[in-house]
């Protein structure tokens, strides 16, 4: 197996566990009603949880020998490899509710094949992270049917949230040289096999909640090679803050 | 007037130790107190959400966020479980915020204070989350039956919460480098003196108190809590080499407790009547989180009344 294309790959895991957890718990305490502070700290405990395992993976093959913290908070932004989607920012309640379920009924599927994976590691992270994302995907399924059939706000809400959201969808079913020799190694994803079953069950649920499927073939790219939204800069000098300002310290 | 023999059976029941349960008579200044300190409670803990919350984003390690992110959640619950609890007395949730969002209602003033570094996470999960469980640990034994049960609950994860606070303390006061130790004093100067403040005025100011204990809502007056809360705090901070901001603060070996000197009662009073640091931007916080949300509260009814409508057309 060639370790550097297996810790690039858990890195991109790792990153987009890492950036979506840092997004959704910034709602901890300004949630719309005190049962979605519970269950949006719940889900990015879950994702903070997931991060934490990866970066202990990767950190164990690091050629600089980082742990699971420096590699999570103490990397130059280029080195990021998340996709942009997970890192815009929050925007109002619909947006992050659409966020949400585009990017988990994504996830979901994706988990289900890694579950099969030849690496030990992997389809172990697999499984158990696969109870967490069935919750995640029912939780913002729930809200994409409150929203899109609930009122005439709600629904405008919503519609927009998911146009502006749409393209950046394209990048999570991306194969490059790194995915590709993954797959060829037999423990990757081949994630461009998981887009048409996505969208099936993704057009599934917009007509029930009244809503419509965005149509853009068009879609950003460059978080897999570390080249970000503007957004991403802000997002790490706050996460990485006590790191860079105290090198080396332990806390 | 209430009736008097109603009155003395009941304190009769109290005295005996029993618990008073939801459907059970009692005298309005018992429900009122009730109300009024359990809602102060449930609003507490919500508003507590956002000093340490300010820290989520930034938190050092893995490790840590996932703690403070947890505990932070473990306050929304606990505020969930409080807002219940009065609503066994007959006060629904939506007034008691409502209340909490025009600033007619109290909550715990600690929370009005900043948390301006790494440091402050660790003063507050081990002074304040400290000074909230002795203090109810006592109201573990309190009258009114729900609110006991509720405290015997959060108890358990109050202790969690104040471990990891003296735990991010001795990494930085005992273990750290020069500038966390000097980060962890400053912090540990600032919230000393407001976590003594958190058990209230004196005996000697305290003019409800009285009425309190014989109900037994209250089990212990506020400086018997408050001298509790010094003896164990004290040596804890000498272990972990922090300097006690109190020049006065002394053994004293006839009394087997701590002197320490007297609090600020005029900040105490300011802070109370809403002049703290950081007061008004609290409730503007909560006030914008609950405005940014009515949209999103409508939709959950709007939607949760066309599906029973839907039910009722579908089972016809």
């Amino acid at each position: 197996m060639n370790k550097e294309i297996y810790n690039k790959y858990i890195i991109r895991l790792a990153d987009d566990a890492l950036i979506l957890g840092q997004r959704l718990s910034e709602w901890c305490g300004h949630g719309p009603i005190l049962e979605e502070d519970i269950a949006l700290a719940n889900i990015s405990l879950d994702y903070i949880g997931q991060a934490t395992n990866l970066f202990k993976q990767a950190s164990v093959a690091d050629e600089l020998g980082r742990d699971e913290d420096a590699l999570a908070l103490a990397r130059m932004e280029s080195e990021y490899n998340n996709a942009l989607l997970l890192e815009l920012p929050n925007g109002d309640y619909a947006f992050t509710i659409a966020r949400q379920y585009y990017y988990t009924s994504f996830y979901l599927l994706f988990l289900e094949r890694l579950k099969q994976s030849s690496d030990s590691f992997l389809a172990g992270f697999a499984e158990k992270s696969i109870k967490e994302v069935r919750y995640h995907v029912q939780h913002a399924g729930d809200w994409m049917l409150r929203m899109g059939d609930g009122t005439e706000e709600s629904h405008t809400r919503i519609q927009e949230a998911l146009h502006q959201l749409w393209p950046y969808l394209g990048e999570l079913f991306e194969m490059d040289d790194v995915e590709r020799a993954t797959v060829e190694e037999g423990y990757g994803v081949d994630r461009s096999l998981l887009l048409d079953e996505w969208k099936m069950k993704l057009s599934d649920l917009l007509s029930e909640a009244t809503l419509t499927l965005p149509e853009s073939a068009w879609h950003h790219t460059g978080g897999r090679h570390g080249r970000h939204t503007e957004q991403m800069g802000f997002l790490l000098a706050e996460m990485q803050f006590l790191q860079r300002a105290y090198p080396g310290a332990k806390w | 007037m209430e009736n008097q023999n109603l009155l003395e059976k009941f304190q009769r029941y109290v005295d005996a130790e029993n618990k008073i349960e939801a459907k059970d008579w009692m005298p309005d200044g018992y429900r009122k107190t009730l109300i009024r300190q359990m809602a102060q409670h449930a609003h507490s803990e919500v508003v507590g959400m956002l000093p340490e919350g300010n820290w989520i984003s930034r938190a050092p390690s893995l490790r840590r966020k996932a703690i403070l992110i947890s505990k932070v959640q473990d306050e929304a619950g606990h505020g969930l479980y409080l807002y219940s609890a009065c609503e066994t007395l007959g006060v629904d949730r939506s007034t008691l915020i409502d209340e909490l969002l025009c600033g007619k209602a109290k909550y715990s003033s600690i929370f009005n204070y900043p948390t301006l570094s790494w440091a402050d996470i660790g003063a507050i999960g081990w002074l304040v989350d400290g000074a909230a469980i002795v203090n109810q640990v006592s109201l573990q034994r309190t009258s009114y039956g729900p609110y006991s049960r509720a405290m015997v609950r959060i108890c358990k994860e109050e202790s969690f919460h104040q471990r990891q606070g003296y735990e991010i303390m001795i990494a930085l006061a005992k273990n750290g480098n020069a500038a966390q130790k000097k980060m962890a004093q400053e912090a540990f100067n600032r919230w000393w003196w407001p976590a003594l403040m958190m058990f209230g005025p004196s005996d000697a100011n305290s003019p409800n108190s009285a009425q309190n204990m014989a109900w037994k809502i209250k089990r212990h007056s506020n400086d018997e809590l408050r001298q509790k809360f010094v003896d164990m705090t004290v040596p804890q901070a000498e272990y972990v080499g922090l300097t006690i901001p109190d020049k006065d603060l002394k053994w004293n070996e006839e009394t087997g407790h701590y002197a320490f000197g007297e609090i600020d009662w005029t900040e105490f009073n300011e802070v109370v009547k809403g002049n703290g640091p950081c007061n008004k931007q609290r409730l503007q916080t909560r006030n914008a989180a609950h405005e940014k949300g009515t949209w999103v509260r409508e939709a959950a009814m709007a939607y949760a009344q066309k599906q029973s409508e839907r039910q009722k057309v579908s089972a016809a």
